[in-house]
């Protein structure tokens, strides 16, 4: 590997992709909110008219029918493409917006679903349409309507919502910022309405934490990205990555408990991995499966490696994942020489990575 | 008797200068001045952002302290002055400051707790790097090793952190267009701490800490959570223990099982073994090593102990099972003591007499080399 390009890698690197990429699509970037009035579609407007200022096309796709004084007031020096009336309800006029195709274009509520028989049944789609041809978009997006986190969000607010947007197009953004600002809470309360505020405190605590992970992982992704794209081997840390390493004897439920626990408590990412072995017994084999099982139901990923050497096959693989912390068992029978045990030359060689052994 | 209320403390968390944490952080204080609060502003670093002063305009702001040393004056927050002023509210920029020495207190987070116990409230401005327990992080990250250091507790303690968010794109054209410093400090910042790999990756750390502050504040329903998050699966009852050497990577070692005794809610503990109590036996530099590290955990509110004994692994094994420690965390060992009989293989004897818990090997996480 070559030394030379890895040193130069992650910036001028990532201005030629950025150069390579951007004449023909457009970009996508999305503002976070945790829940609604936390001042998403100011941030975005805001953004438009400091655009507008600068000289830059701008037209707003979608826009909420009502909105805030405030964010009307930004909203009164911009140009509207409105919303096209359907029997069945409205929808972005994407047409227009592409035969008018400006520099940028603000959509606000990616969720929303299109009346049916259009091209695109999703608004996030049509968002999607616009960026492929070239359009800058801006969007906002609140957590709630994220698939994934729906559920999530929906016991801790208790709202249902039925149009929602996958979390791979929230990665696929090539900019994404967090709109973080405490809501609005009025100052003289009574002490029931203050317990009240208090309740919805420590849910709006709950909502941001999901919010801030979640662009957390957008901005993990588009680090590995850069830098698996440009063969970088150099890894950041900055997420915990745990790599749990089985063998049939191992006291995998301790194990694999311990490291959900900490993946939890770290929203770190959690690997399972197995090194492929020639000749087990039956029962070895068994109890294998039955590991496995449990680390796939307990949501680790499965890998199983194969190698002549488990430890260099176990550390080549932590070391192109950039695995922070590896986990593993030791057997109470220590070698009479230490270089020969293997734990012992996992431990030596696991250099850039914390090693957590297990007792069994 | 009449106690008061200690002063409520707010943190704007960013990741590089320029996010527009200060900016935030004076909005809100026009804003509360607006609801008829008595603000102040305790310090303020202008970096000459016109944006950020006008945001200034009307609001109060008690005069530095000026402190001379070594022939060149200073300028301090006036933590004196602002006790005898007695605001409702007060702004205190960059957190993580060292005063200069002659001051009363070495660091500003230590003004900012006198403040807050005479009940005024805070709302201050810091970096996510500064924090101590992500300094080897850091480090690997950006080859800086920052000197300026909170310990983890203070931040946990403040009321409310919030995350100033901006992407690195729109920051580098904020730098670009001269908006956080003079042109001639651009050309360096870029080619230092503003590279676009570093940038991304700070922002995804304060993204993940401020998250993990909420954690400790936030909804606590026992059907939402997935098991890990509530003490159910038994996170609560693990005891973490560390051992205290005279080498520098000891320092490491504190930073990392406070760091996951934090996450994990789980007490800490920090030994130094040692043939005698009195460390007045080692040999000088030793000794002097060995100090500093058990000053450092204390500073990070470990519990430290000096366990008397001569067999490291055994004295402290036992000092783990009385105490029911769950975890034990240890230093990497360098290369040359793998070798067998050789520097005892303390490593191993831990490993083999801690049956019954974990060993965690820190590694250091080193930024990769510039020259090769």
């Amino acid at each position: 590997m070559n030394r030379e390009a890895r040193r130069k890698t992650p910036d001028e690197l990532l201005r030629e992709l950025q150069d390579e990429e951007s004449p023909p699509k457009g970009r996508l970037k999305i503002f976070l909110g945790y829940a609604s009035g936390v001042g998403k579609s100011f941030r975005m407007l805001d953004e438009a008219r400091r655009r507008r200022d600068r000289g830059q096309d701008v037209v707003i796709g979608a826009i909420q029918p009502k909105v805030p004084a405030e964010v009307q007031k930004l909203l009164d020096g911009l140009e509207v493409v409105p919303l096209r009336e359907y029997r069945e309800g409205s929808a972005m006029d994407i047409e227009t917006v592409l035969r008018r195709h400006p520099e940028v274009c603000v959509i606000d509520g990616l969720a929303y679903d299109n009346p049916p028989g259009l091209q695109n049944s999703t608004r996030w789609q049509d968002a999607q349409q616009l960026s492929r041809a070239g359009i800058k978009v801006i969007g906002s997006i609140n957590i709630q309507y994220i698939e994934e986190l729906r559920e999530k969000v929906e016991s801790i607010t208790g709202k249902h919502v039925t149009e929602t947007v996958p979390t791979a197009f929230i990665r696929s953004a090539d900019e994404i910022e967090i709109v973080d600002a405490p809501p609005e809470e009025p100052i003289e309360r009574s002490p029931e309405q203050q317990l009240d505020a208090n309740k919805r405190q420590e849910r709006y605590c709950a909502l941001r934490e999901m919010a801030l992970v979640m662009a957390a992982d957008v901005v993990d992704h588009q680090l590995s990205d850069y830098l698996e794209k440009h063969g970088i081997t150099q890894h950041f840390g900055t997420q915990e990555r745990i790599l749990v390493c089985l063998t049939p004897r191992a006291n995998a439920i301790a194990m694999i408990q311990t490291a959900r626990m900490i993946a939890n408590k770290f929203h770190a990412e959690m690997i399972v991995a197995y090194v492929r072995q020639p000749d087990i017994s039956t029962s070895d084999g068994e109890a294998l499966e039955d590991r496995l099982s449990y680390a796939r139901s307990a949501g680790a990923q499965i890998e199983i490696l194969e190698g002549a050497d488990p430890v260099n096959s176990i550390l080549d693989f932590a070391k192109s994942r950039g695995i922070t912390q590896l986990f593993i068992g030791h057997t109470q029978t220590m070698r009479r020489w230490p270089w020969r045990d293997p734990v012992e030359k996992l431990i030596r060689r696991s250099r850039g990575m914390d090693v957590r052994i297990f007792p069994q | 008797m009449a106690e008061k209320h200690r002063g409520k403390l707010k943190l704007y968390m960013g990741y590089a200068p320029g996010v527009g944490k200060t900016y935030q952080m004076l909005e809100e204080g026009q804003t509360l001045k607006g609801e008829g609060v008595d603000v102040v502003i305790g310090y303020f670093e202008p970096h000459g952002r016109k944006d950020t002063i006008a945001k200034t305009e009307g609001l109060e702001t008690v005069p530095r302290l000026q402190i001379s040393y070594r022939g060149s004056v200073f300028e301090e927050m006036n933590a004196e002055a602002i006790l005898f002023r007695q605001p409702g509210t007060c702004l205190v920029d960059e957190f993580a400051h060292t005063n200069i020495p002659g001051s009363q207190r070495t660091k500003r987070w230590e003004d900012v707790e006198v403040l807050r116990d005479a009940g005024i409230n805070i709302l201050t401005t810091m970096n996510v790097q500064h924090l101590e327990s992500l300094n080897d992080q850091v480090w690997e990250i950006t080859g800086i090793r920052v000197r300026e250091t909170i310990p983890d507790w203070v931040v946990q303690q403040a009321d409310e952190v919030v995350i100033v968010d901006l992407s690195p794109r729109a920051l580098l054209h904020r730098l670009e267009r001269g908006v956080i410093y003079d042109r001639e400090k651009v050309v360096r910042a870029l080619q230092n701490f503003f590279r676009e790999s570093t940038l991304v990756a700070l922002r995804e750390m304060a993204l993940r800490e401020t998250a993990h502050e909420l954690e400790h504040r936030g909804f606590k329903d026992e059907f939402l959570l997935t098991p890990g998050h509530s003490g159910k699966d038994g996170s609560s009852r693990h005891k973490i223990l560390l051992l205290v050497t005279s080498e520098p990577n000891t320092a490491m070692v504190i930073r990392r099982a406070r760091r996951v005794s934090d996450y994990l809610q789980a007490e800490c503990f920090a030994v130094a073994v040692n043939p005698s109590s009195d460390l007045g036996t080692m040999p000088e530099k030793h000794r002097e090593a060995m100090e500093k590290h058990l000053n450092f955990a204390r500073n990070l509110r470990i519990e430290t102990r000096i366990l008397e004994g001569s067999d490291e692994a055994q004295v402290l094994v036992d000092f783990a099972r009385r105490n029911q420690i769950t975890q034990i965390f240890l230093a990497r060992p360098r290369e040359r003591s793998f070798m067998p009989r050789w520097h005892g293989g303390l490593l191993q004897r831990i490993v083999r007499l801690a049956r019954d818990m974990q060993v965690i090997i820190v590694s250091e996480r080193e930024p990769e080399p510039d020259q090769g």
